[in-house]
């Protein structure tokens, strides 16, 4: 049995993994909130925050790799893992947990 | 846990320091526990900016480049001041004057080099010091001896006319003494300049105030206790109160002679930086590499950048080959520039000169085998090629444009500014895409991005449209005084793989890797690089064709869903409408699809076609099919459109017929896959209604049924008229030529560089050999492969909006449901 969640947060089913194909991203609404999936080619899943601190662009459309996801607007580079930026001085990404359930479902936990 | 590694450094200077901070700054460099002894009691300086302490334009204490807290701060044991007396090799120690031994595990000796002193009569007393009034020019002790003993002096002398002489003699004079300089040779800085050059050079420096004695050689020192002029070997006398001696260097080997090591003039090195015996390196100007002893600071640093690579990094092979050398004077008001051979080798070399002496200008250039060799540029003459670009060529090695004026001064439009960057004050926006002053791209210098790749990284500079990189690139050079480095990624085809496009086209090949993931596999370790993904994807399609194993993750999202993305995430959908002639029946299907979904922009283009923008990613695939139109491949790196005059059917100027050429052309070459888009156009007369001429390749139609064409056109970023590459006759052989540049272009230009930038690089000569006169032999060969890449194409549109790739190609936000909430809600 899983720890209980925190106050306040809510944990979301996003379907199977395999609506996103190895190595993209996908966009999915969580309620009113938006937020981007990653599947890397090695199975790794990351979520962030959907659009980019800089100009709005849709990070999910973004080309990853090595953990590291670049923006396709203006090529503005994230850390998928923290969220950090990488040779940009915008704010970082916000992260959420993600993780996947027997069946292969991702599962994402919002906090607050 | 393994005993961290000692490494000890004999020399706390340029390159001892240099090696250091690159050795912490690297993974690996955790591994050592680092030693530094060094004879001076400093910590390190900036010792080339010593000339402006002289000068007063510097204070000693900001030609620090490391205080003593730094060697703190990185766990560094500093020995300011502790010199070394012997070092035994076969025991892996050193011994320090006190008599205590340090051990190693590995040794670098950086002990620099002294000043050569002649042997003149009466210049060192009875305890080997010099006279008083003497000095050399070397450390920061010597600059503030010669500081403090300046403020009584009247008269000085610089012995040596070198480079840091003349740079001595120029503080000198600008701290208010009367200065004279005299030089053994008849002219000035005789190893970097030629008669000519030294003699321009000797005016300018006349006017500045400095007297001359050229071809004078120095004798004596006169003077009891302090100095009081000098004697020459012509029996002549200059009195004096003060003498700077600037007459070369001597590479310090005592030490490591004494310990038995191979030395000749310097410390024997091989391509590995190791000396003779084991666990052993040396750098800097005490080493000597394939018989050459390097005395400029940029050899130091890129030894030091080798070594270090080398010590953190036990699979590094990287060798040192030896240093190309470009140097500037570091004289106010004197601008002077010199890489490599200042005489032509032999009959073959090809030597460009421009001077006009009376306004002090002169420019030098020595061609060999169509590479820069050997450059004088003295002078600032504005309006011409700025220096930084010819030592970027010189270092780089990079082909020469055919004409050579170009190297001089600018044509078609390039890098016309009217005023050097050095004249601009700080707050002037340089790279106007992203904003980004040149201050900001100062301090970033001054910070340490030293590579054009690291400051254009750093500050975004010239990371938009790229048109301000040459300045970006002058104001590196001005702000590291020549201490630039040269990133070898910027050959790279892409930045993870450290191969040029054609090694790297040769291993995709002989290893048959089809797919960028397969790339990455055999040639990265595994290691993805998202930077590098879209690049790979373009060269597969290229080398494989049919054959290419298409990932979609390694395409850039307009590839992924055939449309251009706009700033709002939104998209614009571009039908292809062939040589921009379309007809009611596709008008109103067009208009019907603007309404039926929406569109919120329908705009005509540049490229005569209309664009449908402000679509929605869910929308596309429908729209594509009630289009039933083929896509116009507005939003990738591919042939894009060719647009068209009326040509000869209705203008009454009309000499060809442009119109139907345009849609030939359009309807065989659509598509294809190339490093950048490729715009074409033709034109039925000289008119260029169509603008043919800045395109990347256009046709123009001349009198008596011929057609002109012409390549790496522009009228983007830069404006560049195209050159010409042949006449023909026919259409026929318009698309046979057009297609032939494109096949040679796909395999040969680097990703994202333009046709103009490549045709320049190239040379239109060269592209005139290969393509028209079949110079290579590749002529039918490139015709086959781009009737293959014809032959393979197939219209994305229609292919993926019966079939997606995978059920959410167009997906724009998957919906989720909420399973469980966190105790409280």
């Amino acid at each position: 049995m899983k720890a209980p969640l925190p106050p306040g947060a809510v944990c979301y089913n996003l379907g199977h993994i395999s609506r996103i194909p190895r190595g993209e991203g996908r966009t999915y609404r969580l309620q009113d909130r938006l937020i981007a999936v990653f599947r890397s080619r090695n199975e790794e899943l990351f979520a962030t925050q959907a659009h980019c601190p800089h100009q709005g662009g849709p990070l999910a459309d973004g080309i990853i790799g090595d953990g590291k996801v670049i923006c396709p607007l203006h090529a503005f580079k994230f850390d998928l893992r923290t969220g950090a930026p990488l040779g940009n001085s915008c704010p970082g990404l916000r992260t959420y947990p993600v993780s996947l359930d027997a069946e292969g479902n991702i599962l994402v936990t919002v906090e607050d | 846990m393994t005993r961290k590694q000692r490494l000890v450094v004999i020399g706390n200077g340029m390159a001892g320091a240099r090696l250091v901070e690159e050795i912490v700054s690297r993974p690996g460099g955790e591994h050592y526990e680092i030693t530094v002894l060094g004879a001076e009691p400093y910590g390190n300086y900036n010792r080339i900016l010593l000339s402006g302490v002289l000068a007063g334009s510097y204070c000693p204490e900001h030609i620090f480049l490391h205080p003593l807290s730094w060697y703190q701060e990185h766990g560094i044991r500093l020995h300011a001041g502790r010199a070394v007396t012997a070092i035994d090799w076969q025991g892996h120690r050193v011994q320090m004057a006190d008599g205590d031994w340090e051990s190693y595990d590995r040794l670098v000796i950086a002990t620099g080099s002294s000043p050569y002193l002649p042997p003149l009569e009466n210049l060192l007393r009875e305890d080997g010091r010099l006279i008083a009034g003497a000095f050399t020019f070397r450390t920061l002790d010597d600059c503030q001896a010669l500081l403090a003993y300046s403020s009584q002096a009247r008269r000085a002398v610089v012995i040596g006319g070198g480079l840091l002489g003349l740079e001595a003699a120029s503080g000198l004079r600008q701290r208010g003494l009367e200065v004279h300089l005299v030089h053994r040779s008849p002219h000035l800085l005789n190893l970097q300049l030629d008669s000519v050059g030294g003699a321009i050079l000797a005016r300018l420096v006349s006017e500045q105030g400095v007297q001359l004695h050229l071809g004078k050689e120095t004798v004596a020192m006169l003077g009891q206790d302090r100095l009081c002029g000098l004697r020459f070997s012509d029996g002549s006398e200059l009195a004096c109160d003060l003498c700077v001696i600037a007459t070369g260097t001597t590479p310090n080997i005592a030490l490591a002679r004494a310990a038995g090591l191979a030395v000749k003039r310097g410390i024997i090195i091989d391509d590995d930086l190791a000396c003779s015996v084991p666990d052993i390196f040396a750098i800097g100007e005490c080493a000597e590499h394939r018989g050459q002893t390097y005395g400029l600071v940029a050899p130091l640093w890129e030894q030091a950048r080798i070594l270090a690579e080398r010590l953190t990094d036990s699979t590094s092979r990287k060798q040192y080959t030896g240093s190309a050398i470009s140097t500037r004077l570091k004289v106010s008001g004197l601008d002077l520039t010199v890489m490599g051979d200042k005489e032509p080798a032999g009959p073959d070399d090809e030597v460009i000169t421009y001077a006009e002496p009376t306004r002090g200008i002169y420019k030098k250039l020595i061609i060999r085998e169509g590479r820069l060799q050997g450059a004088i540029l003295l002078g600032d003459l504005p309006g011409s090629v700025p220096a930084a670009r010819l030592v970027q060529l010189f270092h780089r090695g990079d082909p020469l444009p055919a004409n050579r004026v170009e190297l001089l001064f600018p044509c078609n439009g390039k890098n016309q500014q009217a005023v050097s960057v050095a004249e601009l004050p700080d707050d002037t926006q340089i790279c106007n895409c992203n904003g980004v002053s040149k201050g900001a791209i100062l301090a970033a210098v001054r910070a340490g991005k030293r590579s054009l790749k690291a400051l254009c990284d750093a500050t975004r500079a010239a990371t938009g449209c790229g048109s301000c990189k040459s300045q970006v690139q002058e104001l590196l050079v001005l702000a590291c005084e020549g201490e630039v480095v040269e990133d070898p990624s910027v050959h790279y085809y892409v930045p993870a793989i450290p191969l040029t496009k054609p090694e790297l086209v040769r291993v995709i090949k002989e290893r048959g890797l089809r797919s960028v993931s397969a790339v990455f596999q055999a040639l990265a370790n595994g290691q993805e690089d998202p930077t590098s993904k879209a690049g790979l994807a373009s060269l597969l399609k290229t080398i494989w064709g049919k054959d290419y194993e298409d990932e979609r993750d390694a395409r850039f999202i307009n590839d992924r869903v055939h449309a251009n993305i706009q700033k709002d995430g939104t998209f614009s959908v571009v039908p292809r409408i062939y040589g921009g002639v379309t007809t009611p029946e596709q008008l109103r299907r067009i208009a019907d699809v603007a309404e039926k979904y929406h569109v919120p922009l329908v705009k005509i283009t540049g490229g005569q076609r209309i664009d449908l923008v402000g679509v929605r990613k869910e929308q596309l695939p429908a729209i594509w099919k009630d289009l039933g139109m083929p896509s116009g491949h507005a939003y990738t790196k591919a042939f894009r459109t060719c647009k068209t005059c009326l040509g000869s059917d209705f203008c009454r100027y009309g000499l060809g017929d442009s119109t139907t050429l345009g849609i030939k052309i359009e309807k065989r070459y659509q598509g294809i896959e190339m490093p950048h888009k490729v715009k074409l156009a033709t034109a039925g007369c000289p008119r260029n209604c169509s603008e043919a001429t800045t395109k990347d390749l256009g046709a123009v139609a001349i009198e008596g049924g011929r057609w002109e064409i012409y390549v790496g056109g522009a009228a983007g970023s830069r404006v560049r008229k195209g050159d010409l590459l042949c006449t023909v006759n026919t259409h026929e052989e318009v698309l046979l030529y057009m297609g032939r540049f494109m096949q040679y272009y796909r395999e040969n230009a680097k990703y994202q560089e333009r046709s103009y930038d490549f045709v320049e690089r190239i040379g239109i000569e060269q592209l005139r050999r290969v393509l028209v006169e079949d110079a290579e032999g590749i002529c039918a060969r490139l015709d086959r492969d781009i009737q293959a890449a014809v032959e393979a194409y197939v219209d994305p549109w229609q292919r993926e909006a019966e079939q997606p790739v995978t059920p959410t190609q167009f997906s724009e936000a998957l919906e989720a449901t909420p399973i469980s909430l966190g105790a409280g809600n």
